[in-house]
C-alpha cells in the first residue's frame, strides 16, 4: 500500500511541479496566444507521445479518477448500505438514495468530533515528521562517513522498510503489551513500574508516534543519504581551509545542499503520516477509547463499523481529508517558492 | 537450464490442473441436486476461537460422510473481524461463503439488508418445536426465520478454586463480596482478584444489568444506556479498577485475560462457555476440577448476564443453497451439539440434547444451562451489533479514567441515538 501511495503521490507532485514551472515562465501575453495555436501543431508533431501515454491516462482515470468522482458524488447523497443498488444471488435491489446537497458536510463540520480528530491528526503528523526527519538526518550524516562495517549498518537501518508494515506493527503491539510485553518486563527488571503503553491516552499517543517514527526512518535516511552524497566534497574542504567549525559546515553546506531533497521528503512524509491508517488501526484501533483516532481511522469507523454502513458519511470524510491535504500542498509549495525554490 | 524449463512446465501444468479442478467444483456447485443427491461445495466461515476451531473443522468435514458428493470448505475467520468480512463478501458477492456462523446479534442486521436466505419452512417449524425458545428468537427477523441456533451462551464468573480456598473466600455473589474477596486474595497471594475485560463492551453488560438497566428498551424505542442505572454501571466499572478489585487492559483484552487467568495472575474472570476449552489448557487448570463457575456477581439490583450464542445462516446469493441448508441442519443436529458440548463445553440449543448423558455429565453445561435460562435476552434489532462499538469507546474511556462515568454514559447515549434514528 505504501508503495502504491508513494508512487502516485510522487507522480502527482512531479506533475504539479511541471505545471508550476511552465506557468511561472509564461510571462507575456502574445506568447500565450501563440502557445494555444501551437497546441494543434504540437499534437500533430507529438501524436506518438500522446498515444504512448494514453493507456496510462486511461488506467489512472479508471483507478483514481472514477472513484474520486464517485466519492465526491456519494458525499452529496444519503447513500448507505441499505439503499444502494446491490445484487444478492438472483435478486437485484435498485438504488434508492437521494441527493442531499451539502448536508453531510454541514453535519461533519459542525460535529466537535471532526475538530478533535483534526487537532490530534495535526499534532501526530508534525510530531512524526519532525522526529523522523531529525533522526533520519542524524543517521544519514553518521552513515555518510567512512567507517568499518558501514554497509552492515546501512542494511540494518533499512530493515524496518523490508518488513511488511503490519508485521512490524503487530510485533510492536507485543512489545507494548502491559502485562506480558517485553518492554515492561525489561523495565520491571530495572525496578521501574509497568508503563501502560497502550492503555493510557498519553502513553498510547507516544507509542503510536514511536512506531511510526521507527517505520519512517529508513525512507528518510536513504533519501537524505543520497542527498548528502551529491554534495561536492570540495565545499567541505574549502570551508575547512577557511576555518569553519563542524556546526558551521553542517549549517551552511549540508543543510542548504540537502534542501531540495529534504523539502520533497518532508512533503511526502507529511502526506503519508497524515493518512497513516495501518499504524493506528493495528496498534490501538484508535484506542484507548478514541484517543489516538486520526481522521482516516475515524473515516473508516464511520464507514465500516456501524450498520448500515454509511457510505455518504465516509465519502464526506474522505473528500475533506483530500481537501485538507491539497490545501497543505498548495501552501507548502507557495512557501517554498517564496524562498526561491524552483517548484 | 533445461531443468529450469522442465520445472516451469511442471509448475504451469500443475497450475492448469489446479484451476481446472477449481472450475469443475464450481460448476458442480451450480447443479445442487442431481437425482435428489446433494453435490457441490459448501464454504463455511466459522468464527470459533483457536481452542475450538480444530473440533469444528473435524465436525464440518464429516458432513462428507453423509453426502459424499458435497465438499465442505472450512474457513476460520477470527470473530473480531468477521462481521466486516462477512458484509464485504455478501455485498460484493465475490468469494462469499455459503454458510456463516453469525453472532446472535448479527442475524437481524444481515437479514434486514437482504443477505440471508430464509430457512426452509420445515426446518423453521422444527426450530420452534425442538429448540430453546430464547435461542430460536435470535434467528428471527420480522416474523421470518433466517438462522438456526448452533450454540447458546451467557457470561458467568470463572474462578480458580484453589486460589479462592487459599485466600479463604467463597465465590462472591455480589460486587461487594467480590471486592472483599479480591482484597483477601491480594493480601494472601499477591495476585489480582478479578480480570475485567476493558476493551470489549460485551463484558460491560452484566454491570449494567446488575443495576437494573439495559442498553436500549426496544419496545418503547428508547435509549436507556445513559439513564441512572447506566451511569451507575459505568461508575461500578471504574470503581472495580480504581479500588484494585479488578485489573484490566484497554488493548489485547482477550489474550491478557486468558493469560492472567490461566497462569494464576488473576483468580477470577467474567467469561462464557467458549472460554472453557482454552482455560483448561492453562497450567492452573491441568486438574480440570480446579475451574469453578458461578453466576456473575450481582449489582445493587440483581445478577444479570446477557444471552449470547451463535447461529448458522445461509447466504441468499449462495449458488448451492440446498446443500448449504442441509449442512446447517447437520451442524445443528442433536449429535453434533452433543459432541461440541462434550469436547468444548459449549451449550446445545436443542432442548432434548440436555437429556443426553454426555451433556448431563458436563459440569460446565450443568452450570450454564440454568444461567442461560435466566439470561437477559437482548433486543434482536438490526442495530444490535452496531451498538457495541461506540459503547466500547466510552466503556474503555470510563474504565481507564479518560472520562468520567457520567460523561461516558452521556456520550454513549448520544452515539446510540445517532445509530437508532428517531429513538428517544
Amino acid at each position: 500500500m505504501a508503495a502504491h501511495t508513494s508512487q502516485s503521490v510522487a507522480k502527482a507532485a512531479g506533475d504539479e511541479s511541471d505545471v508550476a514551472r511552465g506557468r511561472s515562465r509564461r510571462t507575456d501575453g502574445p506568447q500565450r496566444a501563440a502557445n494555444r495555436g501551437g497546441l494543434k501543431r504540437a499534437f500533430a508533431t507529438h501524436w506518438y507521445a500522446w498515444a504512448m501515454i494514453a493507456p496510462v491516462v486511461l488506467v489512472l482515470g479508471i483507478i483514481i479518477g472514477w472513484p474520486l468522482v464517485r466519492g465526491v458524488y456519494l458525499s452529496l447523497t444519503d447513500a448507505n448500505e441499505r439503499n444502494v443498488a446491490r445484487t444478492i444471488g438472483a435478486n437485484h435491489i435498485e438504488a434508492t438514495y437521494t441527493f442531499v446537497g451539502l448536508d453531510n458536510y454541514t453535519a461533519v463540520l459542525s460535529d466537535p468530533v471532526f475538530w478533535q480528530r483534526l487537532v490530534w491528526t495535526v499534532v501526530w503528523t508534525v510530531a512524526c515528521v519532525t522526529v523522523t526527519f531529525a533522526l533520519g538526518l542524524a543517521l544519514a550524516n553518521m552513515l555518510n562517513r567512512d567507517f568499518k562495517g558501514r554497509a552492515f549498518y546501512r542494511m540494518a537501518l533499512i530493515l524496518p522498510w523490508a518488513v511488511p508494515g503490519f508485521v512490524s506493527v503487530f510485533a510492536w503491539r507485543f512489545l507494548f503489551n502491559r502485562d506480558n510485553g517485553i518492554l515492561n518486563k525489561l523495565l520491571d527488571g530495572g525496578g521501574i513500574a509497568a508503563i501502560p503503553w497502550l492503555d493510557d491516552p498519553t502513553w498510547a499517543k507516544l507509542s503510536v508516534i514511536t512506531v511510526n517514527v521507527w517505520l519512517g526512518i529508513p525512507f528518510m535516511m536513504v533519501a537524505l543519504l543520497g542527498g548528502l552524497q551529491s554534495i561536492p566534497g570540495e565545499l567541505y574542504e574549502a570551508a575547512e581551509m577557511d576555518g569553519a567549525t563542524t556546526w558551521q559546515r553542517f549549517r551552511h553546506i549540508t543543510l542548504p545542499g540537502l534542501r531540495s531533497v529534504s523539502m520533497t521528503v518532508i512533503l511526502l512524509s507529511t502526506i503519508w503520516t497524515f493518512n497513516m491508517f495501518p499504524v493506528i488501526f493495528l496498534l490501538t484501533r484508535g484506542g484507548p477509547g478514541d484517543s489516538t483516532e486520526i481522521l482516516v481511522t475515524q473515516a473508516f469507523r464511520e464507514a465500516f463499523v456501524s450498520s448500515p454502513r454509511d457510505f455518504a458519511g465516509s465519502a464526506t470524510w474522505g473528500v475533506l481529508i483530500l481537501a485538507l491535504l491539497m490545501i497543505f500542498a498548495l501552501v507548502y509549495r507557495r512557501a517554498l517558492r517564496k524562498q526561491g525554490e524552483v517548484w | 537450464m533445461r531443468r529450469g524449463i522442465a520445472a516451469t512446465a511442471l509448475v504451469a501444468t500443475l497450475a492448469l490442473a489446479a484451476t481446472a479442478c477449481g472450475g469443475d467444483t464450481k460448476d458442480d456447485g451450480g447443479a445442487t441436486k442431481a437425482g435428489g443427491e446433494l453435490s457441490g461445495t459448501v464454504t463455511w466461515w466459522d468464527t470459533s476461537n483457536d481452542a475450538e476451531k480444530a473440533s469444528f473443522q473435524k465436525i464440518a468435514e464429516a458432513f462428507t460422510a453423509k453426502h459424499p458428493k458435497v465438499t465442505v470448505k472450512y474457513v476460520n475467520v477470527p470473530y473480531g473481524d468477521a462481521q466486516n468480512k462477512v458484509k464485504n463478501a455478501f455485498s460484493s458477492g465475490a468469494e462469499a461463503p455459503d454458510v456463516i456462523r453469525a453472532d446472535v446479534g448479527w442475524v437481524a442486521d444481515f437479514a434486514s439488508l437482504g443477505y440471508l436466505d430464509e430457512v426452509p419452512a420445515e426446518t423453521a417449524k422444527k426450530i420452534d418445536a425442538e429448540f430453546l425458545p430464547q435461542a430460536a428468537a435470535s434467528g428471527k427477523y420480522e416474523g421470518k426465520t433466517y438462522a438456526v441456533p448452533q450454540v447458546i451462551d451467557t457470561l458467568g464468573l470463572f474462578y480458580n478454586k484453589k486460589m479462592l480456598a487459599d485466600a479463604g473466600v467463597q465465590p462472591p455473589k455480589t460486587l461487594e463480596e467480590l471486592k472483599a474477596a479480591s482484597a483477601a486474595i491480594k493480601a494472601k497471594t499477591g495476585k489480582a482478584g478479578l480480570y475485567l475485560r476493558g476493551d470489549d463492551s460485551y463484558w460491560f453488560l452484566p454491570l449494567i444489568y446488575g443495576e437494573g438497566g439495559d442498553l436500549v428498551d426496544a419496545k418503547n424505542k428508547t435509549v436507556t444506556v445513559d439513564n441512572e442505572a447506566g451511569v451507575k454501571a459505568f461508575k461500578t466499572a471504574r470503581d472495580l479498577v480504581t479500588s484494585g478489585a479488578a485489573i484490566t487492559n484497554a488493548t489485547d483484552g482477550w489474550n491478557n485475560m486468558q493469560t492472567a487467568f490461566k497462569s494464576g495472575e488473576a483468580a477470577m474472570m467474567i467469561n462464557g462457555p467458549w472460554a472453557v476449552a482454552d482455560s483448561y489448557a492453562g497450567e492452573q487448570f491441568k486438574d480440570k476440577s480446579n475451574l469453578g463457575v458461578a453466576a456473575v456477581p450481582a449489582g445493587s439490583v440483581k445478577a444479570g448476564a446477557p444471552q449470547g450464542g451463535h447461529d448458522l445462516a445461509v447466504y441468499a446469493g449462495s449458488k448451492n443453497r440446498a446443500a448449504a441448508h442441509a449442512f446447517v441442519e447437520y451442524m445443528t443436529s442433536q449429535d453434533v451439539q452433543v459432541q461440541s458440548a462434550k469436547e468444548l463445553s459449549l451449550l446445545p440449543t436443542r432442548t432434548a440434547a440436555y437429556e443426553q448423558p454426555d451433556v448431563k455429565s458436563s459440569e460446565m453445561v450443568q452450570f450454564f444451562k440454568p444461567a442461560v435460562d435466566k439470561a437477559v435476552e437482548r433486543a434482536w434489532i438490526p442495530e444490535n451489533g452496531s451498538l457495541f462499538e461506540p459503547l466500547k469507546v466510552e466503556y474503555t474511556k470510563a474504565i481507564t479514567g479518560a472520562s468520567s462515568p457520567e460523561d461516558a454514559a452521556k456520550a454513549a447515549g448520544a452515539e446510540f441515538r445517532k445509530i437508532l434514528k428517531g429513538w428517544k
